[in-house]
């Protein structure tokens, strides 16, 4: 099996950010809040692919970053500033800060071992939240204003502008994402990933690759986490439950470990059966819902919805800086 | 005749003023009350290729893993081209120039037969850990990685995946990623193994194209192969270093003869002469 970043076609990636930036045009505020919320998660699914998909890490801590950063976002918002940027700087750093301590140690750990040990950091960070009363405890962080872009603008407060913003963190997010995979430091992660014994006799270090990669994901978690909060206003130990580890983590196998893109499209489509269908259609059966998509998947896209996508356009393989 | 037995394992120096680029003395390697590497010493100077042979079982591969730091060794010291290397790691070994291949190819078998090699180009020529693409860095090292793939004969499986290739390519592009590391000394475990008679012809070729200002050390049950690369040979039975010398010097050795045939089969020639 070969899994590779998928190709950027300039026209292609045009057209669907245009198409993303309509849809507060396009739809009800319902479900451009969705929209937006999406968003965010899709881009806590694409930094878990950064580490499962391209370095070979599945891991489960991500969702904690992410929550990390919108615990710190929203924190920054009642005590300091509205302001949506500061926010964003401050949850990002957070995150990459706290996956560096926490990285220390975990990536010198591999395979289910190392997924027990991003399980264990996520569940404590779940924990936490619960736990601290500065953090709202078990009621979640409430009374968070609504952001601005500059100093004295006008708050984000309808659905429109906070999904505009959301977007614009997770385009960032993902070419930040996009710019690593394509990069000398991701060549290194997908040999990682390919034989980190044949790494290591070819004198490169696996532990810093693997440390490094940790960080830049759990910094575009923590990203992902303050465009939640921009939204929501709200951050609840629930955002960081177990479960969400686990769809986010089903949603990189659903889209296609390794190419970026695609477990963003899975992140929507997990999401929407969960939040959509199963809210409107099938009360009370998500979990029933989710299970059939997975199933469904697992027969008909072996290699995920890029995986699709991939065999049928029948890309050359990817070279990389050559290309 | 003079054959170097057991008692001195130590390959006699070569060339007249040829400097040393491997030192071996006491290498040991347990697996629990196996000692599969036993004491063993080794000298190798610069521009020579040096085979290790033996019946399988004898300690060669686990020999290999312990010089390039993958295996834990009971004892013993490694000095490389004047450099106690002995407390290094696997990867600061190969960084200082000691790099080796595997019996059982390992590749980045995922990846294109350039980001093979590009990996090792990039960890000595670039920087394996910036996080963003370069243009002009970037393509300097996809040129570099190029022509080490030329060099070994795959410049038209540059983009074919590794998982895509045939065994003999396979190998080749274990050298191509060998030679882009600068190794001062490189370890062949078994490189011909498994390879049509055609690719193990070009292999050798390759092998003796190598810079001279490299050694190297070549694990290898072909003899065809042994007596047309190897400057020396050390033969390893159980462990322990049981001759060592010029190609002459250990064919005529009794206790190879020995090792390889059992007593009383000793009038069987045991390597063929080989033209040159
Ligand atoms: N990882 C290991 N654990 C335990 N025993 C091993 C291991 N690797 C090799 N051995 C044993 O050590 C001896 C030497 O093996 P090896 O170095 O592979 O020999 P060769 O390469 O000469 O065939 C054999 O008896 C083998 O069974
Ligand atoms: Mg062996």
């Amino acid at each position: 099996m070969t899994r590779r970043t998928g190709r950027l076609r300039p026209a292609g990636v045009l057209l669907l950010v245009v198409i993303l930036a309509a849809v507060p045009f396009l739809l009800a505020s319902y479900p451009v809040s969705l929209g937006g919320r999406i968003l965010a998660f899709a881009l806590v699914v694409v930094s878990t692919d950064l580490l499962t998909g391209v370095t070979g890490m599945p891991t489960l801590a991500q969702v904690g970053y992410f929550g990390v950063g919108a615990y710190s976002a929203g924190l920054v918002g009642i005590h300091w500033t509205d302001n949506l940027i500061v926010q964003l700087a401050v949850g990002t750093l957070a995150a990459g800060l706290l996956a560096l301590v926490t990285g220390v140690v975990a990536v010198r750990t591999a395979g289910i071992v190392f997924l027990m040990v991003t399980l264990a950091i996520g569940e404590l960070i779940h924990q936490v939240a619960d736990r601290l009363d500065f953090l709202g405890a078990s009621n979640g962080l409430v009374g968070i204003p609504a952001g601005t872009l500059y100093p004295g603008g006008e708050p984000l407060i309808l659905a429109g502008y906070t999904y505009w913003w959301a977007l614009l963190v997770f385009l960032l997010g993902l070419t930040v994402a996009y710019v690593v995979a394509k990069s000398p430091l991701g060549l290194s992660m997908r040999a990682v990933r390919e034989s980190p014994t044949r790494l290591r006799a070819v004198g490169q270090s696996t532990y810093v690759v693997r440390l490094v990669a940790f960080i830049i994901a759990g910094a575009i978690a923590g990203a992902a986490g303050t465009a939640w909060t921009a939204q929501t206003r709200f951050v609840s130990p629930g955002d960081l439950a177990f479960s969400v580890s686990a769809l986010a983590l089903l949603s990189v196998v659903l889209g296609g470990a390794g190419t970026l893109w695609g477990p963003a499209i899975g992140a929507a489509v997990v999401f929407l059966t969960r939040d959509w269908l199963a809210a409107n259609y099938f009360t009370g059966h998500a979990d029933l819902l989710l299970g059939i998509v997975f199933v469904l998947a697992v027969f008909l896209l072996p290699r995920g919805i890029a995986g699709y996508q991939l065999s049928r356009r029948s890309d050359p393989p990817h070279s990389g800086a050559a290309a | 005749m003079n054959p170097v037995t057991a008692t001195d394992p130590s390959v006699p120096a070569p060339a007249a003023s040829a400097p040393l680029l491997l030192e071996v003395e006491g290498l040991t390697v347990r697996y629990g009350a196996l000692t599969a590497v036993d004491s063993v010493g080794m000298r190798l100077a610069v521009g020579r290729r040096h085979a290790l042979i033996g019946p399988n079982g004898a300690g060669k591969s686990s020999l290999f893993a312990a010089l390039a730091g993958a295996q834990r060794t009971a004892g013993g010291q490694i000095v490389l081209d004047g450099q106690e290397i002995t407390g290094h790691d696997e990867a600061q070994r190969a960084k200082a120039g000691l790099v080796r291949t595997y019996q059982h190819s390992n590749l980045f078998s995922g990846l294109s037969v350039l980001d093979n090699v590009r990996v090792g180009v990039e960890r000595t020529e670039g920087q394996p850990l910036r996080p963003w693409p370069r243009r002009r860095a970037d393509r300097r090292i996809v040129e570099a990685a190029i022509e080490s793939i030329e060099r070994v004969g795959l410049a038209d499986r540059l983009n074919a995946p590794v998982s895509a290739l045939s065994h003999g390519e396979r190998r080749q592009v274990e050298v191509a990623l060998v030679l882009a590391c600068h190794p001062k000394v490189v370890l062949f475990d078994e490189p011909t193994a498994g390879m049509s008679a055609a690719e193990t012809h070009h292999f050798a070729a390759l092998i003796e194209s190598l810079p001279d200002t490299m050694a190297a050390i070549i694990i290898e049950h072909d003899l065809d192969v042994v007596f047309r690369l190897a400057h020396s040979i050390s033969v390893l039975a159980a462990g322990k270093v049981i001759a060592s010398g010029t190609p002459a010097q250990v064919r005529d050795d009794p206790a190879v003869q020995e090792a390889y045939l059992g007593s009383g089969r000793g009038d069987e020639p045991l390597f063929e002469e080989v033209s040159r």
